[in-house]
């Protein structure tokens, strides 16, 4: 950058928070799957992510219902696990879902933006526990119920 | 209904395209059968990939419970009288990373209730002996009112 004329012009100001929320955008846009179903980034803690599910044809499993395919709404939570993985560990780890259940307590409101917020609880050396939640709109009246294990890949350390 | 329309092509149709779902369609899923079971296919599509040559544990989990309600429905007594089919708790086992080829998926209904039914699914890539990833899920089954 330093080959640049200098300018007088005031520079754009980002602050941090929008220029993290770019960051992230721009790494969830280079995944394919995501981009299917048009999930996007909104809102992460020091150990939880949400990410958001704003309405598309290609969710529905029943369009005699409208229902959004569970599956759809699965894909949410594990990528939104994953993101609180990596915030909750500080750094970036290739992770690996072991196993993940989720409940399904009740269908979404039609057209909704179905949000998916997962929390890391607890870490260990070599496993990480999420838990979370879809909503949407209200998170105290969840549509759905998640839990889930994770391996994550550590590089290998030299043993003396 | 979906659910009526899918369960006719699953009677009158040995393979066949999964389009009367969205969802299904946006996967590009197909079904093959035989006399003991209906197989979904699902292509390798870039759509489907999560981190860089794998395919996202979600697009796994959308083939496995496709491929649980595709069971659920040829267990179902008469194609023309279908329930509405909800899953209520999935719980998948990723055991081994899904490579950008053809997948299929496999479920067998455990125990068939009238509102509740059981079902494991399975999908593979190369091998069936080697499954990338397993389910469970239990569905509910709202009946029409007669």
């Amino acid at each position: 950058m330093s080959d640049l004329p200098p300018s007088d012009l005031p520079r754009p100001v980002l602050d941090l928070a929008a220029r993290q929320r770019r960051f992230v955008q721009r790494f969830l846009d280079g995944v394919p799957h995501l981009n299917l179903l048009g999930i996007t980034f909104d809102s992460y803690g020091p150990d939880w992510a949400q990410l958001q599910m704003p309405y598309a044809p290609q969710q529905v499993a029943d369009p005699d219902y409208g229902i959004i395919a569970s599956g759809a709404i699965f894909t949410l939570m594990d990528s939104a696990a994953g993101f609180s993985i990596n915030l909750a560990l500080g750094e970036f780890l290739p992770i690996a879902t072991i196993d993940l259940r989720m409940d399904y307590l009740r269908a979404p409101a039609l057209r909704a933006t179905v949000s998916g917020r997962a929390t890391c609880y607890r870490l260990t050396r070599q496993i990480a526990f999420v838990r979370g939640i879809a909503h949407d709109g209200d998170p105290a009246d969840p549509i759905a119920n998640m839990a889930g294990t994770f391996m994550l890949n550590r590089p290998e350390k030299a043993v003396a | 209904m979906t659910s009526l329309a899918l369960a006719r092509a699953l009677r009158d149709e040995r393979h066949g395209r999964l389009d009367m779902l969205p969802y299904a369609k946006a996967l590009d899923l197909r079904f093959e059968q035989d006399d003991d079971e209906v197989r979904v296919v699902m292509p390798f599509a870039i759509g489907l990939v999560g981190a860089p040559g794998r395919l996202h544990g979600g697009a796994l989990a959308g083939l496995l419970e496709i491929a649980g309600l595709a069971a659920v429905i040829i267990a179902q007594p008469d194609a023309d009288r279908m329930p509405r089919i909800r899953p209520i708790t999935v719980t998948v086992d990723f055991m081994r990373e899904g490579t950008p080829v053809e997948t299929f998926a496999a479920g067998e209904v455990t125990r068939l209730g009238r509102r509740i039914v059981n079902v494991a699914a399975r999908a593979w890539q190369y091998e069936r002996g080697r499954p990338i990833a397993a389910a469970n899920l239990n569905f509910l089954l709202d009946w029409p009112e007669a």
